[in-house]
This record gives C-alpha cells, sequence and structure tokens, in this order.
C-alpha cells in the first residue's frame, strides 16, 4: 500500500531526534487518529542550519517527518514556508488516499516551527 | 525470508485434508442441489452430510439446525436481523455487548433505525462483560440477547454458559458469536443453551466465505435473502458445496485435534505473554490473564503506534495486527479497547498476534528477538516517550 519511497523514509528515517537549544520548535497533533509530530529547527542567516523530528504516528506519518525534514534543511526559512503538505506527499511518490491527512501533520509541523523561530527572536 | 504467521485470528490456511474434501465438488461433482437428477443427488447428499457432521459436532438435536451461509457475517446478520424482525411483535428490545465483531455490532445499529432499542453491555477493564448487568437490563419488551463467545481482538472468553442459562429460563432468544472459539475450544450449543450460534470456516483451517447459523428447532427467522426453496426456505441461492463440505471437514479436524492443539497452542501463549511483560518496561496485557482465546496476546506497548509495529514486524518476516486507529481504514481506534477502559493513545500502540496449530516455540523466539529492537527504534523516534515516562493519566486501566 505504501510506495518505495515511502518505506524508504520510513525504515530509515532521516533526521530523527530533538535539538537541544532549537531555535524554533513545532508541535501539531491529529485529531482524526490522535498522533503527533514535533519539529526542532536551528536557524542561521536565515536558512535552516539544522532540522529533526519526533513522530508518533503510522508509517506515512513518519515517512512525511523524515520527507519533510529532508526537503527543508538547508533552505531559506522564506523557502521551507513554501513548501506544501501535496509537495510532501509527492515528494514520497504519493500516499494512500485514508493516509493523506497524515501529511498535513508534516507541513503543520514546519510551519509552526518556523512561527515559533519568528516569535522568539522577534519578527 | 522466512515468513511467520502469527495473526490466525484473522484467518488460517486451509488444512490440505480439507482441500482434498473439497476437491470433488469443484471437479467432477458439479450437480445443482436442487436438481432431481443423479448429478443433483449426490451434491444434495454431501451438503446434508455436511450438516449431519456440523450438527453432531457441535451438540445440536438435529442437522435442520444448521443452515449454511456465506460468512460469518452472514451468519451474525441473519441471527439478529432474522430474530428481531420474526418476533417484533413480541417487543422491541435486543440486548448485546459492547465489544462485539462488527457484523453484529452494525447489524444492531442498522436494528436501532428500524426503532428497535439496543443496549450495549459494558465490559470491565479485562473484557468481560457483567452477567448481573444483563439480568439486570432484560425487560418485558427484550427478545434477544447477542453476547460473543470470545472476542476477536482481546481473546477474553465470556461467561456464555452462564448468561444463556439465565436467559433460558427468563424464555429469551440467545446468540453467540462462536466465530473465534469455534475449533480452538469446545463449543457445545447445549452446555452454552444458545438458540443461535455463528460460526466461520476459515477460522478453522476451513475455506474462505463459508460459514454456518445453528438455530434451534422452533426459532423463527425473517429471511434475509430471497428467492430459491435452498436451506429449507431460510437462504436462497446455489449452495456452495465445496465449501459447505470443506467447513464440515474442517471443524471434525479442528474438534479431533482439540485435545492436542488446545494445550500447546495455550502453552505457546503463555510463554509469549511472560516473556513480553517480564521483557519490556510500559507494556500491558489486554484482556484476561487466564480466561482468554488459547492463541490470542494482545499487548499495548506504550508511546508508539501500531501499524509503524506491524510494518516493521512485516520486514522481518512477521505477519500481526493491531487495534490502533492509523491501521483500521476508518481512522478510529479500535472500539472493544475504548470499551475497556483503554484510552486512545494506549490503544494506539496494541499489538495482536494470534497463534495457531502450526506455530512453533522458535517461531515465537526469533519473534522475542527482533521486537526489542523494533520497540527501541519506534520509541526513540516517539515524542512522548522520555517526555512522559509515567502511567497514562486518562486510562482507567492500571497496568
Ligand atoms: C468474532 C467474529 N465474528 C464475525 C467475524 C466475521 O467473519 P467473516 O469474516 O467470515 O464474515 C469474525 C471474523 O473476522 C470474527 O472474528
Ligand atoms: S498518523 Fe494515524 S493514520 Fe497516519
Amino acid at each position: 500500500m505504501y510506495t518505495e519511497k515511502v518505506m524508504d523514509h520510513f525504515q530509515n528515517p532521516r533526521n530523527v531526534g530533538e535539538i537541544a537549544a532549537a531555535d524554533g520548535v513545532g508541535e501539531v497533533g491529529n485529531a482524526v487518529c490522535g498522533d503527533i509530530m514535533k519539529i526542532f529547527l536551528k536557524v542561521k542567516d536565515g536558512r535552516i542550519a539544522d532540522i529533526k523530528f519526533k513522530t508518533f504516528g503510522c508509517g506515512a506519518a513518519i515517512a512525511t517527518s523524515s520527507m519533510v525534514t529532508e526537503i527543508v534543511k538547508g533552505k531559506t526559512i522564506e523557502e521551507a514556508l513554501q513548501v506544501t503538505n501535496q509537495a510532501v506527499a509527492n515528494a514520497l511518490d504519493g500516499l494512500p488516499p485514508q493516509k493523506m491527512h497524515c501529511s498535513n501533520l508534516a507541513a503543520d509541523a514546519l510551519h509552526k516551527a518556523i512561527e515559533d523561530y519568528h516569535n522568539k527572536h522577534g519578527k | 525470508m522466512n515468513r511467520i504467521y502469527l495473526d490466525n485470528a484473522a484467518t488460517t490456511p486451509l488444512d490440505p485434508k480439507v482441500l482434498e474434501a473439497m476437491l470433488p465438488y469443484l471437479t467432477e461433482q458439479f450437480g445443482n442441489p436442487s436438481s432431481i437428477h443423479s448429478f443433483g443427488r449426490e451434491t444434495r447428499k454431501a451438503i446434508e452430510d455436511a450438516r449431519a457432521v456440523v450438527a453432531k459436532e457441535i451438540g445440536a438435536d438435529a442437522p435442520n439446525e444448521i443452515i449454511f451461509t456465506g460468512s460469518g457475517s452472514e451468519s451474525d446478520n441473519m441471527a439478529i436481523k432474522g430474530v428481531a424482525m420474526a418476533y417484533r411483535d413480541r417487543g422491541n428490545h435486543i440486548i448485546t455487548s459492547a465489544i462485539e465483531h462488527h457484523a453484529v455490532f452494525d447489524a444492531a445499529h442498522a436494528l436501532e433505525k428500524e426503532g428497535f432499542r439496543v443496549t450495549y453491555l459494558p465490559v470491565n477493564a479485562a473484557g468481560l462483560v457483567s452477567v448481573a448487568e444483563l439480568a439486570n437490563q432484560i425487560t418485558d419488551q427484550t427478545i434477544l440477547v447477542s453476547v460473543m463467545h470470545a472476542n476477536n481482538e482481546v481473546g477474553t472468553i465470556q461467561p456464555i454458559a452462564e448468561i444463556g442459562r439465565i436467559l433460558r429460563e427468563r424464555k429469551i432468544l440467545f446468540h453467540t458469536d462462536a466465530v473465534q472459539t469455534m475449533g480452538s475450544i469446545p463449543v457445545n450449543v447445549r452446555d452454552l443453551s444458545a438458540d443461535l450460534l455463528s460460526m466461520a470456516a476459515h477460522k478453522f483451517y476451513g475455506p474462505k466465505g463459508v460459514g454456518a447459523l445453528y438455530v434451534r428447532k422452533g426459532v423463527k427467522l425473517a429471511q434475509l435473502i430471497h428467492g430459491g426453496a435452498q436451506e429449507r426456505n431460510r437462504r436462497a441461492g446455489t449452495e456452495n458445496i465445496a465449501g459447505i463440505a470443506g467447513l464440515a471437514k474442517a471443524l471434525q479436524l479442528a474438534n479431533a485435534g482439540l485435545a492436542e492443539n488446545q494445550p500447546r497452542i495455550t502453552g505457546l501463549r503463555d510463554y509469549l505473554i511472560g516473556r513480553v511483560l517480564d521483557g519490556f518496561d510500559h507494556v500491558r496485557l489486554n484482556g484476561h490473564r487466564t480466561q482468554r482465546l488459547p492463541g490470542n496476546a494482545n499487548f499495548s506497548f506504550e508511546f508508539i503506534e501500531g501499524e509503524s509495529l506491524l510494518l516493521n514486524l512485516d520486514l522481518k518476516g512477521i505477519a500481526a495486527s493491531s487495534g490502533s486507529a492509523c491501521t483500521s481504514g476508518s481512522l478510529e481506534p479500535s472500539h472493544v479497547l475504548l470499551a475497556m477502559g483503554i484510552c486512545h493513545e494506549i490503544a494506539h500502540g496494541s499489538l495482536r498476534l494470534t497463534i495457531g496449530k502450526s506455530n512453533t516455540k522458535e517461531e515465537i523466539d526469533y519473534l522475542l528477538t527482533v521486537l526489542p529492537e523494533i520497540v527501541t527504534k519506534l520509541r526513540d523516534m516517539s515524542p512522548l516517550y522520555n517526555s512522559s515516562r509515567k502511567e497514562c493519566a486518562t486510562c482507567t486501566l492500571k497496568r
């Protein structure tokens, strides 16, 4: 039911973990199935220097978390804000229809982490 | 990779001896059992022989108390809707439990839309209904009680004989869904005082797509499928002869093997449960410790989600199942776990391993060697793990 890319990110998730003194942290809970995803950012010169995630959820939730960190690592904050849920799903070659809400989690958590960074840094 | 099948509650492989019993009806014996010629007579005989076998295996008084159906779900629907509609003039109240299989649960919901009143009996933390509470809920409008013999998810075996005795005294019809117990433990309609009882062949090494409903003599049933006069006007449709022959053979073999298989499978289950409860932190056993199906072990691994667990096990060649919302299609957690007072987070981490007659201790040991690394990997990834290494506050259940 999952694509090879989903299974790859599920089996070998990129950027798992936490960042101790993160510049921004975003957490979202999924109202539908009750999963939780947390994203930690380190920002340097307007770019995402480091990013890590922790996720409690299904295969799609883990794969989208991993993929979103891979997509935005090294990108500017502005570029990261452009990343959509659909883009994350597309980068994984798609998700099963009933799992599409899981990809909402990934981009939402990223955007929340950026919001937190902006709040902390007075933007 | 060697594959290990630990999902025997979902379905079981066809026993080669059952296949052998089915083959004649998939090849040379093709007659329509309703035909009067010799081709029809030989398949008619096959069906009636099978009916006699099933009746005898479950302690029925007569073969015509057995109706062959297309699945366990159909048997359940036929019992619930068939009785409700046939006895509508006598009352409109039905009692069932909160942990029934969807085939009973959703049939009861459908009847509520038809104007019936349905009581869903709560269960305790181990998944048991209270017999006293059941007796309390009976009114002069109660026409049917349906409580499953054993639960498919957590394996808890209900006090069916006790419930049956009370209902027989009160002259209220009693249906039990024995889909999970048939062939796993002794099932006898007389001992259980059941008026109706459902089974499905594929749960006891028979073919898929065939079931049976026991209906005690004198119990009226409204017909669900109209048409021909098959099954004494109770279920129209040319019979699945191979399936029916297979069901009877499978039941005979399963019951003949009970004395050997039941203790052996129970031993493997208890070994697995003991090792998991001793070997992991933050794990709990769902369901009753001893009053459970021989092959059923159902755990909740806190802080991790069931589908991720299943996918990781599958990558190691192990087939299992989960009550997690993420695996359910509807994205709802298991109604069974929730009814037992288990919160959403713990239901999420549920893992059901169901042992069958061909599983070995070596297979359980292999599972026990791969499980720790999978659980550790997922917990390390979980935002819930380090922050909250404490009891789940929302659960009524204590480990
Ligand atoms: C307790 C119980 N009842 C009913 C069913 C439905 O059986 P079937 O799949 O043959 O329709 C099942 C099987 O999933 C079951 O476990
Ligand atoms: S996170 Fe629950 S279905 Fe994907």
